[in-house]
């Protein structure tokens, strides 16, 4: 339904958005993730029509958008900081995008009413803005942007102003609301946890460009580079030169391992990075000389579920989620299961 | 693994709907530039300030050149223009010195104590901002006048015939109601940066082993200077331009540039050397207004309001409870004295009247209020005071439009980022430096044929009016208008509100309030405006400063009543309006 073709953007003189491409398909809640200063809310605004691209279009069904006024577009955009009209109460907030359609009064009562009882704010409606709490004022702000019952919702860091405790509940409770809308969504974040929570699908940005995309668990599972690895969390990354294409084997300072990649596979004597993930420890190194490593357990954190062992060896420090616990202190050979180690180019710097 | 959703390459390949045509040139262009609608928005209020402030400006540059090179500046000019100058600038420096040893202390006062009635009393001392200067004249004349209440009281007390103190005419008399006037800008604009002076600052000068005085000479007063050094500026700047106050009490001996203008143009004739000296005029007080902007530029003006009063505590010695006391009973006296003792002498017939019969009454009346209504002479030119008000209701109704009609459009140029406003803002500031004479002159020399001829042109009034009215108008909306958040207009927009829609629906509501205050004051303004009415007022539509002036320096026991009568009024209405300023504006500090 929307799909952005190559949009390009400055500010200040710096190039902010180098060329980003992607679509939202109908129904479809699409995360935007990136690191702050990324470009994300800047394109979200080129694609409310708050700002203009230098290059490139914004689509909606196949038709340019460019020409197109803000207030024509029929699109709904939550802002960062809710931007609540302080001279008017909830239900008034709520009513104006209605009033703007042209609506007649019984109508937008209704759909005021209908909009406030899907955020749970029923009894609200005569109150003012200014004297809700937070969270409240987020539920207004989608209650806004949803009552006009908009072609495609646009939300900017939606829970960036709430504390830990709130946004885990409302987090789930966005996920719910744009599930059952249908409505297809963007949505801006730099948390990636947030970002798993909601999206269909995550566009991953990078100094202004697309860096990788694709759903949660793929993008978690097969990043495309040591830096969306890092950025989604994942630290066990270990520098390597190829030894072998097929099969993939890679020599590191920890020892020699076997490694999957995604498509065609680095030449020999390549320099790449592995990711070893935290779930593929293995107690049993047997006598195995590859993916096996020697280490000291420096650290042990039981985490409920499980426990995260903190592994010194030599230079480098990893971390693995695992089932049983070793004892601080306890020095060996341990191995990293087949599967859990992934072979990623080294990265092209940039920046 | 699926590299082909990699958007790097993805980028590369055209999109499939790559087929649609870019938008026509002409549907781009609709759009019109930012820079433009800024433009725009300035057209109609630069318009304005070019006919109605440059174009006069200019006419009295004209005038004066040519009389200048005509016949050059007589000896008898130059003694006129050096005596006026000298005499300006000596008075000026003497109130303002006085003002500030008034002012100083009440600053201190307000800044450090919580007393009862300090509300009240810095809600009073917010009274003279929008006094007409007419009213503050009339109000002094009322209490050491010649009929004032203090020559009453001695002629009562010693039985006199004759009023015994002599004080109308003199110099005291026009410093009294310059400090009566100023005192009010050294309390807030110092006041407010002393209470902004952490009080721990001079606790640890005094704990290092500084006396009091020590303490504050060496810590409390540097840190003051600046907003001293603006205050002093700023009452210096107002007392330099008096006109009302010193043709009121001080009458033709003491003759400032304001006054000497006035009479050069408007008794003499002398126009060539009214010009010259409204230029030397305009040339000082833009010097002033260019220093102060430098002066408060660098000052920090406390934004944060909340601050107020957290340094202030109750009077615990028995010196500091006779300083607060002394201070506020001198404060009280300064500011109520004066505007009681002219609505109480409106009410009271103390001494016969000139011409009736039946010798003295004392009492209460409202004899003058009836009279007001009433043409005792029957003359053509001589209408009934009570037209002055409507006239004067008039006026302010248009001043209101005008000038909110004008301001609108500039502050909201001036709320947006636009290159354009660095040289705009300040021209149109510019006619705050130059005086209330000089518009008059300017507007009688160049508006002399019709259709916008001075004497038949009932509008020209409001339009100098308006014309003192848009800087305060511009500078009480722009604030409101840039307080707006961005997203607010955004997010409007983006539920589908048209820009005009949105400034209907979201500028204006917010403003309304900031609107509403700039009204008041364009109004009370146009109220109490003297210097440029005197001259452009025509014979049989006075405005209310110009029938007391008139009324009050005519003989007779009931034109004074009825000057006092009509002040009094005046007084009301201004009250009133400052009242409601200072509640529309109180819900705001509370946000």
């Amino acid at each position: 339904m929307l799909q952005l073709d190559s949009i390009h953007k400055q500010y200040e003189g710096k190039p902010l958005l180098r060329g980003v491409s992607f679509e939202v398909a109908a129904g479809e809640t699409v995360c935007l993730l990136g690191a702050s200063g990324s470009g994300k809310s800047t394109l979200l605004r080129i694609i409310a029509g708050l700002e203009d691209a230098e290059r490139g279009r914004v689509l909606w069904q196949g038709s340019d958008l460019s020409a197109a006024p803000v207030h024509t577009r029929q699109f709904g955009l939550m802002f960062q900081d809710y931007a609540l009209f302080p001279h008017r109460s909830v239900a008034q907030n709520v009513a104006f995008g209605l009033r703007m359609q042209g609506l007649p009064p019984a109508e937008i009562e209704q759909r005021v009413a209908e909009a406030l009882e899907r955020v749970n704010l029923a009894g609200f409606a005569r109150r003012r803005v200014t004297d809700l709490s937070g969270g409240e004022q987020q539920r207004v702000a989608l209650a806004r942007a949803l009552a006009p019952r908009p072609r495609l919702l646009m939300l900017d860091e939606p829970l960036g102003a709430l504390d830990r405790a709130l946004r885990e509940d409302l987090g789930q409770f966005l996920r719910d609301v744009l599930h059952h809308s249908a409505i297809p969504a963007v949505y801006v974040t730099h948390d990636q946890e947030e970002a798993f929570t909601i999206a269909d699908r995550l566009v991953l940005l990078r100094a202004g460009r697309v860096e990788q995309q694709g759903s949660p668990q793929q993008v978690y599972q097969y990043p495309h580079s040591a830096w969306v690895a890092r950025f989604l969390g994942l630290s066990n990354l270990l520098p390597g030169r190829v030894v072998r294409r097929q099969p993939l084997v890679v020599d590191t300072a920890l020892g020699r391992f076997r490694a999957a990649c995604g498509g065609e596979p680095p030449a020999a004597g390549g320099v790449v990075s592995l990711l070893l993930r935290p779930n593929g420890l293995d107690f049993e190194a047997g006598n195995a000389q590859e993916n096996t490593f020697h280490a000291q357990v420096s650290d042990v954190v039981f985490r409920g579920e499980g426990y995260r062992l903190t592994l010194r060896s030599g230079t480098h420090s990893l971390v693995f989620h695992t089932a049983a616990a070793l004892p601080e202190g306890w020095q060996g050979r341990l191995a990293v299961r087949a599967e859990a180690v992934w072979c990623l180019a080294e990265e092209d710097v940039d920046e | 693994m699926d590299r082909s959703l990699d958007a790097n390459r993805a980028a590369l390949t055209p999109p499939k709907s790559g087929g649609v045509a870019p938008p026509p040139a002409a549907v781009r262009a609709r759009r019109l530039p930012a820079a433009w609608q800024t433009l725009g928005l300035w057209l109609l209020p630069l318009a304005f300030l070019a006919v109605f402030f440059f174009l006069p400006l200019g006419g009295i540059l004209r005038v004066a050149a040519a009389g200048l090179l005509e016949q050059g500046l007589s000896a008898a000019g130059l003694t006129r223009l050096t005596r006026a100058l000298g005499f300006t600038f000596y008075q000026a420096g003497l109130s303002t010195l006085l003002t500030v040893l008034v002012g100083l202390p009440a600053a201190y006062v307000f800044a450090r104590f919580t007393f009862p009635g300090k509300g009240a009393l810095r809600l009073l001392s917010s009274l003279p901002f929008i006094l007409p200067t007419v009213v503050v004249a009339a109000a002094f004349n009322a209490l050491i006048g010649p009929r004032g209440w203090l020559n009453l009281l001695a002629m009562n007390l010693f039985d006199l015939s004759a009023p015994p103190l002599n004080l109308l005419n003199s110099l005291p008399a026009i410093l009294l109601a310059h400090i009566f006037y100023n005192t009010t800008i050294v309390l807030r604009v110092v006041g407010s940066a002393w209470e902004q002076l952490d009080p721990r600052l001079e606790q640890a000068a005094r704990v290092l082993g500084a006396s009091p005085w020590r303490a504050f000479r060496e810590v409390t007063l540097p840190l003051l200077r600046p907003s001293l050094l603006a205050a002093a500026l700023l009452v210096f700047l107002f007392n330099f331009t008096s006109f009302g106050v010193i043709l009121l009490l001080g009458g033709a001996r003491y003759a400032t540039l304001e006054v000497e203008i006035y009479i050069q143009a408007l008794h003499l004739l002398n126009l060539p050397l009214a010009g010259l000296l409204s230029l030397v005029q305009l040339l000082c007080t833009l010097l002033m207004t260019g220093l102060y902007t430098r002066i408060t530029a660098r000052l920090n003006i406390p934004l944060n309001p909340r601050l107020r009063g957290e340094g202030a505590s109750a009077a615990r010695t028995l010196r500091q409870k006779a300083l607060v006391a002394a201070t506020a009973l001198l404060l009280f006296c300064l500011l109520v004295l004066p505007l009681a003792a002219l609505a109480g002498r409106s009410l009271a017939r103390l001494e016969p009247d000139r011409g009736q019969r039946g010798g003295f009454q004392a009492g209460l009346t409202l004899d003058y209020y009836r009279e007001l209504f009433i043409n005792r002479r029957g003359a053509l030119f001589y209408v009934p005071p009570i037209e002055a008000a409507r006239n004067s209701l008039f006026y302010a109704g248009v001043t209101v439009a005008v000038s909110l009609g004008l301001g609108l459009p500039a502050s909201a140029a001036l709320s947006r980022r636009a290159p354009v406003n660095r040289v705009f803002d300040p021209l149109l500031m510019l006619p705050l430096g130059a005086s209330a004479v000089t518009l008059g002159l300017g507007f009688i020399l160049v508006f002399n044929r019709p259709p916008l001829e001075a004497r038949s042109f009932p509008l020209l009034v409001p339009l100098a009016h308006s014309l003192v009215a848009l800087p305060f108008v511009v500078r009480t909306l722009t604030p409101a208008l840039l307080s707006i958040p961005h997203g607010l207009r955004q997010a409007a927009a983006v539920l589908g509100a048209s820009p005009l829609r949105v400034w209907l629906e979201i500028d204006l509501p917010i403003i309304a309030r900031a609107a509403l205050v700039a009204a008041v004051f364009s109004f009370t303004i146009s109220l109490g405006e003297f210097g440029a009415t005197s001259f452009l007022a025509r014979p049989e539509f006075p405005t209310l400063p110009v029938a007391i002036f008139r009324f009050i320096s005519q003989p007779g026991g009931l034109n004074y009543g009825q000057a006092l009568a009509m002040s009094t009024l005046l007084l009301a209405v201004c009250a009133l309006g400052i009242a409601l300023i200072e509640r529309i504006r109180l819900p705001e500090r509370k946000e």
